[in-house]
């Protein structure tokens, strides 16, 4: 790999490895610039994916090099349900490693809906909401959704519905095969009229792009993949950017500021060495991409302070770190009569589409959900979370978790969350995280409308359970998210540099040569299943990025 | 087998329990002692191991099959307190003196099967039992190479089976069905 000094000026640094910092880095590398990704987090298996572990206790417990997640005992975090409370430690965690949250992600990989792009225009607002239009639409967004796909690695099931997004293109894998979670909500499906299909996936079902398919081994959500198969950034985009010789990853690199000069330009980052005693390093560019999701992404450019841009880097809009959507969910569970053996396979079973579309006037709120259908868990967290209406521990404990062992459903939905200004990450006052940086405040309360929605999906999730036959079924409460993997919204884009972050090709308004790629970008949050739209916008803003820095000016 | 090793498997089983595991798996008792030959406990003493040992055994009872005794969750436990659960040493020494304040400091063990529920019903709530609740459901369903879910005795109960290499059907009801 290619190794570039500090003080040697690159052409590009890119501020994290995940779904938007890896196709970043490859598109860039490829075209001939050089490129230093700085990674907070370890190596993984980079390169020996045979390595990732299997093993749910060491999964569990990792030791530092084995560690995927960030750990909120270190990058430590706040949260609070509204500014007159005071934050108490939070527990939000995101990917930290080479490949950032795609090495452990379930990988669904859903594209927006055309109408996701532009709600605002077409079902109209609504109050105590941020609701807008994206300042781009689906069809300029369509060619680099297609591009990611097949770059990427996707698999899925080629339909023509009016509830899938329009595609120029199919997947390239065929999806993921039937599972009992599928079988069942199929049959459910056929009773209530509602469209089912594989679950879309950023996992290979047969070989492509030199990658063996998927083996089914199960332990997949939360681990690395040992064959490849998932087609995280590490696996499917970060080598060939490697092989390049133009690009540099740089591990344990821990970002904590990025650095302007007198006219407002970036210069570069300053970052912790790890393997050098955390000393402080700068890395000189002429760009900054950041590219370290829809939390620490604000949170960088809130601690990025200097006399030019007092109150944060691109700030002048005060809006970095506000809109904060980072997901809701619930669902309900059944149990069925025969073993679904779920916690073989891909987490996720199949999809139920017939809802993502927007229906404020027959369901009385605004937005949708993408329900999906599972039930797997791993013989440890089975036991921890123990069989359903049993005692905890004891003869009768053991007699349920053998009695309902494989044999329980689960529906998990994917639900819009609008965006409300005052849900915000920023700098918590008081709190440090291990670095002695102010640790990442999260403050939220869902819209009362997404409290509906939640209703609705939990409520639907009972219904189907009971229609695929389900002997019992009992459904989760309402619970307002505290924060979660797939935030988005802080950082968002738009043409108006008072009401906006960055431009529609994801351009700092206020600094030329600073680039936000990531969920921080999204207007409106979609239903909660980010990642292809993240990868697709890296791919748009990529690919403009290459033909202005080509043209000696990235700051077009 | 040490003489000591030997002991200490036989009293902390019940009677009954001991006579249910000589009778239904003699090869997993030769071998459990084959094993326990190779080393003592890291972090316990035997008085200590004795008292987890036996919450263990009503946390996760032995049943019409194997429990928290026969999956050696004992010796998971002991491994945990010198390695990923390090920092539960002190759950450990102050729930075990409120255990023997419970029990008169007679071991828990000695005590009817009734009774001893009964003393560690009384401590559900506290961080302790919570520690050991969770200690001993990990014990039974981490991978066998952490000292418990001795010969996936855990495994086998809930129907998991580690191969991690799989061909649908997964299970009844994609089988029914066949493909997408």
């Amino acid at each position: 790999m290619k190794k570039f000094k500090p003080s040697e000026e690159v052409d590009f640094v890119i501020i994290g490895s995940g779904a938007a910092g890896g196709v970043m880095a490859k598109q860039l590398a490829v075209a001939g610039f050089s490129v230093v990704v700085m990674e907070q987090g370890a190596w993984g298996a980079y390169g020996h994916e045979q390595d990732y572990n299997k093993d749910e206790l060491i999964n569990r417990f990792p030791s530092e090099e084995d560690k995927l997640i960030s750990d909120p005992k270190t990058q430590r975090n706040t949260f609070r349900r509204n500014a007159s409370e005071k934050a108490v430690a939070g527990s939000h965690s995101y990917g930290c490693v080479v490949g950032g949250g795609t090495i452990t992600y379930g990988a669904s990989s859903w594209r927006h809906l055309p109408y996701e792009f532009n709600e605002a225009s077409k079902f109209g607002t609504m109050k105590g909401t941020g609701i807008a239009d994206w300042p781009v639409s689906y069809e300029e967004i369509e060619p680099y959704y297609t591009q990611a796909e097949w770059e990427i690695g996707i698999s899925g099931p080629n339909l023509k519905t009016p509830l899938i997004a329009p595609m120029s293109k199919p997947y390239p894998c065929r999806p993921l095969p039937l599972k009992s979670s599928g079988a069942l909500i199929q049959k459910a499906a056929a009773k209530l009229n509602l469209v089912v299909t594989p679950n879309v996936a950023a996992i290979i079902t047969e070989p492509y792009n030199g990658r063996s398919g998927c083996i089914n081994c199960g332990a997949c959500s939360g681990y690395g993949c040992q064959v490849k198969a998932r087609s995280s950034s590490a696996v499917s985009l970060l080598p060939i950017a490697v092989a390049t010789g133009n690009c540099e990853i740089r591990v344990h690199s821990y970002v904590r500021e990025i650095t302007v000069d007198a006219s407002g330009k970036a210069t570069g980052v300053t970052y912790f060495d790890k393997a050098n005693n955390n000393q402080e390093v700068f890395q000189k560019a002429k760009c900054v991409v950041l590219s370290a999701n829809g939390t620490e992404t604000p949170r960088l450019l809130l601690l990025s302070k200097s006399n030019r841009f007092q109150q944060g880097l691109a700030n002048s809009s005060g809006l970095v770190g506000k809109y904060l959507m980072s997901g809701n969910g619930g669902g309900a569970s059944g149990l069925f009569t025969d073993p679904l053996n779920e916690y073989k396979g891909a987490v996720t079973g199949a999809a139920v589409l017939s809802y993502v579309p927007n229906d404020v006037k027959n369901r009385g709120f605004y937005g949708g959900g993408r329900m999906t259908a599972r039930g797997q868990m791993s013989p440890m967290q089975y036991g921890l979370a123990g069989p359903h209406g049993a005692p905890s521990w004891g003869a009768g404990y053991k007699k349920a978790l053998i009695e309902q062992a494989n044999r329980r459903l689960t529906m998990v939905n994917f639900i819009s969350q609008l965006p409300v200004e005052t849900n915000t990450v920023d700098l918590d006052p008081e709190v440090k995280d291990a670095w002695g940086l102010p640790a990442m405040r999260i403050t939220s309360t869902s819209h009362e409308n997404d409290f509906k929605a939640m209703r609705f999906f939990i409520d639907k999730s009972a219904e189907i359970l009971k229609a695929a036959g389900a002997t019992e079924v009992w459904s989760d409460e309402v619970n307002d998210s505290k924060g979660g993997a797939h935030a988005r919204g802080t950082a968002r884009m738009g043409n108006d540099p008072k009401s906006s972050v960055v431009n529609k090709y994801h351009r700092a308004h206020d600094v030329p040569n600073l680039f936000v790629v990531d969920g921080s970008s999204f207007v409106t949050g979609g239903r909660n299943h980010p990642t292809m739209t993240i990868s697709a916008l890296a791919y748009r803003c990529a690919d403009h990025l290459v033909k202005a820095a080509k043209s000696g000016n990235v700051t077009i | 087998m040490s003489d000591s090793r030997r002991n200490f498997l036989l009293k902390s089983f019940s009677a009954s329990s001991a006579a249910w595991l000589a009778a239904n798996w003699p090869a997993e008792v030769a071998a459990a002692e084959k094993a326990q030959a190779m080393g003592a406990f890291t972090y316990f003493t035997r008085e200590q191991a004795g008292e987890v040992d036996a919450m263990a055994a009503q946390i996760y009872p032995t049943t019409d099959t194997p429990g928290a005794r026969e999956a050696q969750v004992i010796y998971f436990i002991d491994t945990a307190l010198v390695t990923f659960a390090q920092d539960k040493q002190d759950i450990y020494a102050k729930g075990l003196a409120e255990l023997s304040s419970h029990t008169g400091g007679r071991p828990l063990a000695t005590l009817s099967a009734d009774q001893q529920v009964q003393v560690l019903t009384a401590m559900e709530k506290t961080p302790f039992f919570k520690t050991v609740r969770d200690h001993t459901i990990m014990g039974m369903f981490a991978s066998p190479q952490h000292g418990g879910n001795y010969k996936k005795v855990g495994w086998t109960q809930i129907g998991y089976d580690d191969s991690l290499n799989f061909r649908a059907p997964f299970g009844a009801y994609d089988k029914a069905e066949g493909t997408w």
